[in-house]
């Protein structure tokens, strides 16, 4: 016997190490539910039909777009935010490189850009630039920022190592 | 973007799934939803009810059963790129899957979903065919297997009725003698196809699918027979396929006329039975 399909349904999710338990529509989009039910609006939305990347959160620890899932789908998952990467508001090794090497201009894009570049340093500790570009494909700067973007990942992988 | 509204289910087990599917009008699977929830946004697609496979682990598992490689329909495209399994049966698989748009589509991606979508400019679809693939598609009333040419119908259709669930895609390991290829062009570095080819050869017996040029994959079988038990190089290559383009009747679009859909389709065919017969070489 199968199960009856719902409108709205609990959903238990972990986000930041916090463990939130709410009823959403099952058409919610997870990027919405982080940004309007949890008010954790550093994960941004640009251009909501899945290309640009800004949405980028980590499920279950890989980097996925925010905007291609449904808050439901993340039922029982954890997920790290862009708030969630760095601890009592010190910046990351990472995020301190993309400071040093002026890694943004208008900054839209930063935190898609953070979370794509800490799943690679999570896996590949240190990168060289052929697989910085490679990971960082599925995340768009409309600044065109990319160089000094590839430029503080590959220092960020290097300090690391 | 606000999604049309939608009920959602999320079975546990794959009977479940079919149950729900058959069950409910207007229900449509959900795998990884890199394709669908977009088109959903767009309102392309507007199912009723969402039948989400995420938790069907026995529809990702990867394995090789005799001289057959099994792949579960909800393998994301990241797990055919780490699997073992794929890199030594048909590493082309996972060459494949890793030009397929960015890391983030791929974790979630899945093969089924990629050619259950069967849009015309999709990866899988044309090296399906190549390679002789097989799917496994389950229904209440039991089990079918159906070859790949038989499983693409037309744009965004395929031998995946109502009530039916695609379980596995089923492709022969290659063996010695055998090399596959693929070739093309498309919009950005991984992007959609405008064309493409993909050749696989079998001790000296072709198999040659080009995407984007008809609504489904498309066999050159003028050129598969030319080359049949030949020695390959480059100019019989190009002497084989010489015409080929001829024989298509692709559509035109912003990115590509027909005509050089006609011409790309013709160079593609060449590079792919290149790479297969060096392949093949080993």
């Amino acid at each position: 016997m199968a199960t009856t399909p719902v409108f709205d349904q609990v959903v238990r999710v972990s986000v930041n190490g916090t463990t939130y338990e709410r009823e959403v529509p099952a058409r919610r989009l997870l990027v919405h539910f982080l940004r309007d039910d949890l008010a954790l609006t550093g994960t941004h939305i640009g251009c909501d039909t899945g290309s640009c990347g800004a949405c980028t959160v980590h499920l279950n620890g890989v980097p996925v777009k925010s905007c291609a899932l449904l808050a439901v789908q993340a039922d029982g998952a954890a997920v790290t935010t862009v708030e969630g990467i760095s601890e009592d508001d010190a910046l990351t090794p990472l995020q301190q490189s993309f400071s040093d090497h002026h890694a943004l201009q208008c900054g839209y894009c930063t935190p898609g850009m953070l979370m794509s570049a800490a799943a690679l340093l999570d896996e590949n500790p240190s990168p060289t630039e052929d697989e910085v570009k490679v990971a960082l494909q599925g995340n768009i700067c409309r600044c065109t920022g990319y160089w000094n973007i590839v430029e503080a990942v590959v220092a960020a992988g290097k300090g690391a190592a | 973007m606000l999604l049309r509204e939608v009920s959602y289910a999320r079975p546990g087990t794959v009977d479940e799934a079919i149950a729900l599917l058959a069950e409910n009008d207007g229900a449509r699977a959900l795998a990884g939803g890199q394709t669908l929830l977009n088109v959903m946004k767009q309102r392309a697609a507007s199912p009723d009810v969402l039948v989400d496979l995420g938790r069907l682990d026995e529809l990702r598992t990867i394995s090789v059963s005799g001289a057959s490689l099994e792949i579960g329909a909800m393998t994301t495209l990241t797990s055919l790129i780490r699997s073992s399994e794929v890199d030594v049966t048909r590493p082309i698989l996972a060459e494949v899957a890793a030009t397929v748009a960015d890391v983030q589509v791929r974790n979630r991606g899945t093969l089924g979903g990629n050619i259950c979508v069967n849009d015309p400019t999709n990866h899988f679809p044309p090296l399906l065919v190549a390679l002789g693939a097989s799917m496994t598609i389950r229904n209440a009333g039991g089990e079918r297997t159906v070859s790949a040419e038989e499983f693409f119908l037309g744009v965004f259709e395929t031998a995946v009725g109502e009530g039916d669930l695609l379980t596995r895609i089923s492709v022969p390991a290659a063996g010695k003698g055998m090399g596959d290829g693929i070739s093309g062009v498309t919009l950005g570095a991984h992007g959609t196809y405008i064309a493409n080819a993909a050749a696989s050869v079998a001790d000296g017996s072709w198999r040659i699918a080009l995407g984007c040029v008809a609504a489904v994959p498309s066999r050159a079988t003028a050129v598969e027979g030319k080359l049949s038990g030949t020695d390959v190089d480059e100019a019989s290559a190009r002497a084989a396929v010489e015409g080929l383009g001829a024989t298509l009747d692709p559509p035109s679009d912003v990115h590509a006329s027909a005509e050089y859909r006609r011409s790309l389709a013709e160079t593609s065919t060449v590079r792919a039975v290149l790479q297969a017969v060096e392949k093949a070489r080993g």
